[in-house]
């Protein structure tokens, strides 16, 4: 079925909202700036519930099943958060209040930054970046800032293995560095002759995504930590994984310098279909003071009987500013619920909870599919979904034919490194009877590859629409719905 | 709670696994730092939670209790309820980017709609997914910029008033980039005007970045700015105010290459500052440079419309270390709201609710003129902002109308140490004639003694 779009189903005259009369004098706009022609839809109000509420209907999201997108962490997101982030305290509050009438959200903001910071080892943290590529990005010019800062200005190779996110080396060459990969071993660990021949004193640092995109923790850590340290390099740690260990593994402990944090994966804020993420960046002591500004201080220490003044302060040596205001706020609110709601010793069972889960998936779908590195995972894993005795299948038509489950497709063709990649995160939020019906259709599908590849191909069959033709959307480019003369 | 599984569900689960304590799942983790103890509170139920972020909330002083002048890129608009009532559907919540596209129409075929607003309201012929909120889109705007020219024009000319977290945002952005000079919004004597802009633009020239209404509120015509930074072959950027473009002609009417700006007035709550929304809209021939999400129209097997992410080439998953911005996700839900909104104020709200605006700023400018002490500075024709000199440093001024629960407008002293005593005043639809009349009475009584 097609819904036609806002556009199609404007009627002159109509309007949603009904503003109050003016009750000040009427100003004229000077002829020059005065708008002529305003191209807006015009509908009524239950025109756009139905409309909007008819589209929702075409998706699929975690409130209706099960999302195992590997490096996503589709968790379910507790509906309390979007209470508490609506408190008129939080949701009615300008950033530009004097900070006097602010010190709820300020508090929050600083307890937050010492949670995350007690969570993950880092004494520094800024809540400002809008998302974990976001928080990259700071986490770069911050490794660039340090060694600024030292006149070592020779420093311009950044070190990325094979196994990291995409935006890894989209960071680092937006920031000017220049990218140098390094292998991944047998085990699939960074390879450690391949890591130490490019370290040397032209190395600025290393991203390391641990566990890494294989699902895998990285068991040289410490071991790799250390020969970029010794080389004069920082490492950064890619936070999108940290859900795997929340309460077990502190990465500050384990040596890295600077980490992101994705508020909309670990800690349950939601994806919202692509944003608003939100992407914290914690930081080692030496990095304290090149943080973006503003993070949020005492400014005034407080007593039994008074609370302290909060305010915002300038880190000494801050890389600047790199969004307007604070950060996504409303997201720190969310994750701040959540956070409380775990506590001191709930918060294991987030990271135990989920790599369970992907182990017993991983346990039952291992005879099946190929697993390039067979060892247990971590809160992800990943499949080659080919088989010798199905020619012509690949990745993509278990992704889709999955669809025709009820279930939503695994990441795939990702990580590069692995062919016809399935990259499975169950996260904790899904209990045992879900996974089993998961396993279910896998092993399904994967019979149906060999005796009627033809439903896989053709897959999906019950889904609103097929298979989309992509090189026509790229070639015969269409961006903006068609506006009919009736709506100028 | 949020974890379903019980003790026995993980006993039969480890079984299969063929493990014997949850611990052993974690035997790559160096012994030594497993299972740190932490200094975190203990956990609470729902209820309690709740109990706390309200106390927290109710510490803040909110718009509920205050009459708000306060503007300066955020702003205290009417948000109709039906955008909560679609942005909290779990349909739209709860799902991923769109990258599925056969489960996802109704998030692209949105995006999509959200494209052909954003490209009506501004007047540009295509719009991108959008970015993190009106600062990153200006930084984002320069970086296209820079690559366009591959580098080699190295000056970036911002106008003085442009907000002046955007211009911070901007030279964070190319810190790591020697070459470029960000020039144009020194301090200076006065105020800056369209011509001393246009003496900076030379061929070296790789954007101009210029704010509509400017963060002083101010509607100019930058026709002839357009024409010289043209005249250059430089790309000129200009940062909107959506809900001005209800009733202002919209800058493509003077030519402008690239739109950007701060969405957050189209139904987003204020939220202390985010998430908000970057607006990015183009001519069509930066199409391929754009950064962030883009959807297009095709077609499945059977020749029904539908929607997919396009132009994806474009992104660094794909293109890597070759990508010209690592950004990989647009705001999502509150793109969606912004969509709602426009839907629903549609082409007469949103001409009403900004000649409300225009009229209560208007009608709130010539009512301060009249307090003795202060001065309503004539920079021109303006939109819902304006600045006012007072008596008194604007810092004690807001200080003093706090105490009659009004909550002042914008220290512009802050970023521009020429303006001390100056205040930047907005009014929107929210402020009732009672409201300034109240506002008018008390600046008047805190500063006549």
């Amino acid at each position: 079925m097609t819904e036609p779009t806002i556009y199609e189903i404007s009627s002159p005259g109509r309007t949603g909202v009904k503003f109050q009369n003016s009750d000040v004098p009427e100003f004229e706009v000077p002829k020059e700036f005065l708008r002529e022609q305003l191209p807006m839809p015009e509908v009524s109000e239950i025109d756009v519930i139905r409309h909007f509420t008819r589209l929702s209907q075409l998706n699929y999201c975690i409130d209706t099943g099960l999302y195992p997108l590997g490096s996503c962490t589709m968790k379910y997101n507790p509906r309390i958060n979007e209470v508490t982030a609506r408190l008129a305290g939080f949701a009615k509050i300008h950033p530009f209040q004097p900070t006097e009438t602010v010190q709820g959200s300020l508090a929050l903001m600083y307890d937050l930054q010492n949670w995350l910071g007690e969570i993950s080892g880092f004494p520094g943290v800024t809540l400002q970046p809008a998302a974990g590529a976001h928080g990259e990005y700071v986490g770069v010019m911050l490794i660039r800032a340090y060694h600024v800062d030292r006149k070592d200005f020779k420093r311009t190779k950044m070190i990325i293995p094979d196994s990291a996110h995409g935006t890894n080396p989209a960071t680092s060459s937006m920031s000017g560095f220049d990218v140098v990969g390094v292998a991944t071993d047998k085990e699939g660990n960074v390879d450690l002759e391949s890591l130490r021949a490019v370290c040397d004193d032209t190395v600025a640092g290393l991203m390391l995504t641990n566990p890494n995109t294989l699902g895998l923790f990285e068991q040289n850590v410490v071991e790799v930590v250390k020969i970029v340290h010794e080389a004069g390099g920082l490492v950064y740690g890619d936070g999108a994984n940290l859900n795997a260990l929340l309460g077990v593994v502190r990465p500050g402990d384990l040596g890295i310098d600077i980490m992101h944090f994705n508020l909309h994966k670990t800690f349950s804020t939601p994806h919202g279909g692509g944003g608003p993420g939100s992407g914290p960046v914690g930081v080692v002591k030496h990095l304290v003071d090149f943080l973006p500004c503003p993070v949020v201080g005492i400014i005034e220490e407080g007593s039994e009987d008074f609370p302290p003044l909060y305010g915002f302060v300038e880190p000494e040596k801050s890389i600047g500013r790199i969004k307007a205001f604070f950060g996504h706020f409303g997201m720190m609110v969310r994750a701040y619920t959540y956070i409380s709601m775990y506590g001191k010793d709930g918060l294991k069972k987030i990271a135990e909870g989920a790599v369970l889960n992907a182990n017993y998936l991983l346990s039952l779908l291992k005879d099946t599919y190929k697993v390039p590195y067979d060892r247990i995972c971590m809160h992800e894993f990943v499949l080659e979904g080919h088989w010798p005795d199905a020619p012509g299948i690949h990745a993509l038509d278990i992704a889709k034919r999955l669809m025709d489950y009820n279930f939503h497709p695994p990441t795939n063709y990702f990580p590069l490194i692995v062919p016809e990649a399935l990259m499975i995160e169950p996260t904790e939020t899904e209990s045992k009877q879900t996974l089993d019906l998961f396993v279910d259709a896998m092993l399904k599908i994967a019979e149906e590859a060999k005796t009627n590849p033809e439903l896989l191909k053709d897959a999906p069959h019950n889904t609103p629409i097929g298979r989309l033709d992509e090189v026509k959307a790229a070639k015969d480019l269409v961006l903006c719905c068609w506006i009919p003369d009736k709506n100028y | 709670m949020f974890i379903p599984n019980t003790e026995a569900d993980r006993k039969e689960m480890l079984e299969k696994i063929g493990l014997s304590k949850i611990e052993d799942l974690f035997v790559d983790v160096p012994e030594k730092f497993r299972y740190p103890d932490l200094n975190l509170p203990d956990a609470v139920s729902e209820m309690e939670a709740l109990q706390n972020l309200s106390d927290l909330a109710i510490a803040n002083d909110s718009t509920e209790d205050l009459i708000c002048f306060l503007g300066a890129g955020a702003y205290n608009h009417y948000i109709p309820a039906s955008v909560d009532a679609i942005i909290t559907r779990g349909e739209f919540l709860t799902a991923y980017t769109p990258y599925q596209p056969e489960v996802s129409q109704g998030t692209l075929q949105a995006i999509f709609e959200y494209q052909s607003l954003v490209a009506s309201l501004t007047g540009m012929d295509v719009s991108n997914a959008s970015h993190y909120d009106g600062a990153t889109a200006a930084a984002e705007a320069c970086v296209l910029a820079f690559h366009h020219f591959r580098g080699k024009r190295t000056k970036f000319v911002l106008s003085r008033y442009v907000h002046p977290h955007y211009r911070e945002t901007i030279k964070t952005y190319f810190q790591g980039y020697e070459k470029i000079k960000i020039i144009g919004d020194e301090k200076l004597e006065g105020f800056q005007s369209t011509e001393d802009l246009v003496k900076l633009v030379d061929n070296d020239t790789a954007i101009v970045y210029v704010q509509y209404p400017d963060f002083l509120g101010r509607i100019q015509n930058f026709k002839s700015l357009a024409d010289h930074v043209h005249s250059m072959g430089a790309i000129l950027a200009v940062s909107v105010n959506p809900i001005s473009l209800g009733l202002l002609k919209p800058p493509s009417e003077f030519d402008a290459d690239i739109v950007t700006g701060e969405g957050q007035p189209l139904g987003i709550p204020l939220s202390f500052g985010g998430p908000y929304l970057g607006l990015f809209a183009t001519k069509n021939q930066f199409i391929r440079k754009l950064s962030g999400r883009l959807v297009g129209e095709t077609v499945d097997g059977k020749g029904n419309k539908g929607y997919v992410l396009t132009l994806t080439a474009r992104e660094q998953h794909i293109r890597r270390e070759k990508a010209t911005s690592n950004i990989c996700t647009n705001q999502g839900l509150i793109a969606l709201a912004s969509t709602v909104y426009m839907s629903l104020v549609g082409k007469h709200g949103l001409k009403q609710v900004a000649k409300l605006n225009y009229d209560k700023a208007h009608y709130a400018a010539d009512q301060i003129s009249k307090i003795k002490g202060f001065e309503l500075i004539d920079l021109g024709p303006f939109f819902n902002e304006f600045v006012v000199r007072s008596p008194i440093p604007t810092k004690e001024l807001n200080a003093l109308l706090l105490d009659y629960d009004i909550l002042g407008g914008y220290d512009l002293s802050i970023d521009y140490p020429e303006l001390a005593n100056h205040m930047l005043i907005a009014v929107t639809e929210m402020n009732s004639k009672d409201d300034i009349d109240y506002l008018v009475e008390i600046l008047e009584e805190v500063t006549n003694d």
